[in-house]
């Protein structure tokens, strides 16, 4: 690993300073995704700025919802009673997600900031345009079984690897930031971004803006919810395609459905079509056929990925069994 | 608490003596940032670059390792498990993948089970940290050593002091409740040999012992 500076910043503002004024500088949370890329020397920094100190560690009741700091680590969001109680789906999401020990270290934060985890992008000697722009994208033509088949450029088909990223898109967050020029809240669908023509920007976060918290609207999506993820062993992997799934149901008819997928996309992938299909039809086996039938228009494979033209609906018409009931978990 | 000693403080001792320090105290935007202290001080001092300076500068730490107290210098850049076998000789910590892939390295830093492959030493200081080399009370085995040796949870060895440092977490935890709950919560601990169905047998052992080590 490099050399690098080390700042411990005990104030929002002037870690944001810090970071605003130099390019080269990082926020440091958790580690486990930037410490692994400084090693792989894929990511260089000359100066990273200790955030674990900013007063961002609490979860706080807000008369509609819930505010998680940017700070809480994802095994207290998954533990917490009030997370378990109102958003039961992002409790399984992030379990779903690493080991119990990189739960412990990685915070929220962090998480919707991981990187993708594309072979590519994390082998410096081969050409990656996330990484380095204009080197090409060598997963295009080379071994893209992890890859994506919705929302993908010809710059590059890398995807979003969070499992917590999947459950925040379902349940419509708010990421709030604080930056050189003030405070935002920025929807979930708009802070993830699609790769286009500058696929080395994974978010819209603006030069020095540190994530603070996370908002999460309470609703009635915390009753009949699944996240069910598939990926080569039955844990401590990414997902090859997972489908966070959370149904408002009024006896057998859903009201309203929220879909997600992760694992087939630049960004958390939201299903609006099929969630508009579903909407006042019964809980059946045909509806939930014909919803992934929807969700699944558009996508696109490549050479090794065709198998995820099956994998993803299959595994959401798994998930919205599961969270209907008519399949046990 | 025992104080022990390292080699390599006196070198950082005068951080904050006389001049520096009152660097320090002027300097409205450092008040609100503990920026790498000799190396910015230096800088500052000489209008170098500060990036330039602070760069090859150790910084002090301060940790408890198994109950002992020390006061470190380290890189930035050391990683807690570096630290714990190359400056504390506790080598009983493993370095497998280096990169949170295999739980090899796995301690408890407040009590809580981390890979020390992933942290950087400085960002433990004032942490309290227990190792495989903690655990033990004197020459009495901690239970789930002993139950690990009775159920022959490994073979090679390589993984199995992260191993049993993870299994005393997921039992405090509260996640050993099932075979299925265990082998969940021990998913992040991979061994080559393929110990696991009697690694799972000390984990049950000690967890019905009700023994909450
Ligand atoms: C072996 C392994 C397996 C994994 N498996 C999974 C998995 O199955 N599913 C899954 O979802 N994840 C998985 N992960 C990824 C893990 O969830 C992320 O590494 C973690 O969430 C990152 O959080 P952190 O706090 O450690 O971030 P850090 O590594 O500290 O930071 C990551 C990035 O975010 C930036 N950052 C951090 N905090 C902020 C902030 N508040 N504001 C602005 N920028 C910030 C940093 O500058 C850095 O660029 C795995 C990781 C490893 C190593
Ligand atoms: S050495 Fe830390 S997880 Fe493998
Ligand atoms: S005992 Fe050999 S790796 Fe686990």
């Amino acid at each position: 690993m490099n050399q690098f500076q080390y700042n411990k910043a005990n104030e929002p503002h002037s870690a944001v300073k810090l970071v605003a004024k130099d390019p080269d500088a990082h926020f440091l949370a958790g580690g486990t995704n930037l410490i692994d890329l400084m090693k792989m020397g894929v990511v260089n920094p000359t100066k990273l700025v200790d955030i674990n100190h900013l007063p961002f560690s609490k979860i706080e009741k807000l008369p509609h919802g819930l505010r998680i700091g940017a700070l809480v680590s994802n095994s207290d969001v998954a533990d917490s009673e009030l997370v378990k109680a109102g958003f039961p789906l992002l409790s399984q999401a992030i379990n779903a997600g690493a080991s119990p020990q990189l739960r412990n270290m990685a915070t929220v934060g962090g998480n919707l900031m991981q990187r993708t985890r594309c072979p590519y992008f994390f082998d410096t000697t081969l050409p990656c345009n996330k990484r380095k722009p204009g080197s090409g994208c060598g997963a295009l033509e080379g071994i893209n079984r992890m890859h994506a088949i919705f929302g993908a450029s010809d710059q590059c088909i890398a995807v979003n690897p969070s499992d917590m990223n999947v459950a925040m898109r379902a349940l419509n967050a708010t990421v709030h930031v604080s930056g050189p020029k003030g405070a935002r809240g920025i929807p979930i669908a708009d802070f993830h971004r699609l790769p286009g023509e500058q696929p080395e920007l994974d978010n819209t976060l603006k030069n020095g803006e540190l994530i603070t918290a996370v908002e999460l609207p309470y609703s009635a999506f915390n009753k009949n919810l699944s996240y069910l993820k598939i990926r080569d062993r039955t844990s401590y992997a990414f997902a090859l395609v997972s489908a966070a799934v959370a149904l408002h149901l009024e006896g057998e008819t859903i009201k309203e459905a929220r879909l997600a997928m992760g694992g087939v996309a630049h960004k958390p992938w939201r299903l609006s079509a099929a969630e508009e299909f579903l909407k006042g039809k019964m809980v059946s086996e045909g509806n939930f056929r014909q919803a992934a039938q929807i969700a699944m228009k558009g996508a696109k494979a490549y050479q090794y990925n065709q198998f995820k033209l099956k994998l993803a609906p299959n595994t959401l018409i798994q998930s919205l069994r599961i969270a209907s009931g008519i399949a046990a978990s | 608490m025992p104080e022990k000693e390292t080699p390599g403080v006196p070198e950082n001792e005068n951080i904050l003596s006389g001049t520096r320090r009152d660097f320090l105290k002027q300097s409205g935007f450092l008040t609100a940032v503990a920026l790498t202290p000799i190396g910015i001080v230096k800088a500052a001092e000489s209008h170098l670059d500060e990036k330039v300076a602070a760069f090859f500068e150790k910084m002090p730490l301060k940790m408890e390792v198994n109950g002992v107290s020390h006061q470190l210098s380290v890189e930035p850049r050391s990683t807690l498990l570096e630290v714990l076998r190359e400056q504390l000789d506790l080598t009983g910590t493993k370095k497998g993948c280096d990169r949170g892939q295999c739980g090899a390295c796995t301690v408890h830093v407040n009590g809580k089970r981390v890979n020390s492959c992933l942290s950087l030493a400085i960002t433990n200081n004032n942490k309290t940290i227990t190792t495989i080399e903690g655990l033990a009370d004197g020459d009495e085995l901690h239970p789930m050593q002993q139950a690990f040796i009775d159920h022959d949870g490994f073979q090679c060895g390589y993984c199995t002091s992260g191993q049993i440092m993870s299994a005393v977490a997921c039992i405090h935890e509260g996640h050993a409740g099932s075979e299925t709950e265990i082998r969940e919560f021990m998913s992040g601990n991979i061994c080559r040999c393929g110990a696991y169905p009697n690694i799972v047998n000390a984990i049950q052992e000690v967890s019905k012992g009700g023994n909450k080590a």
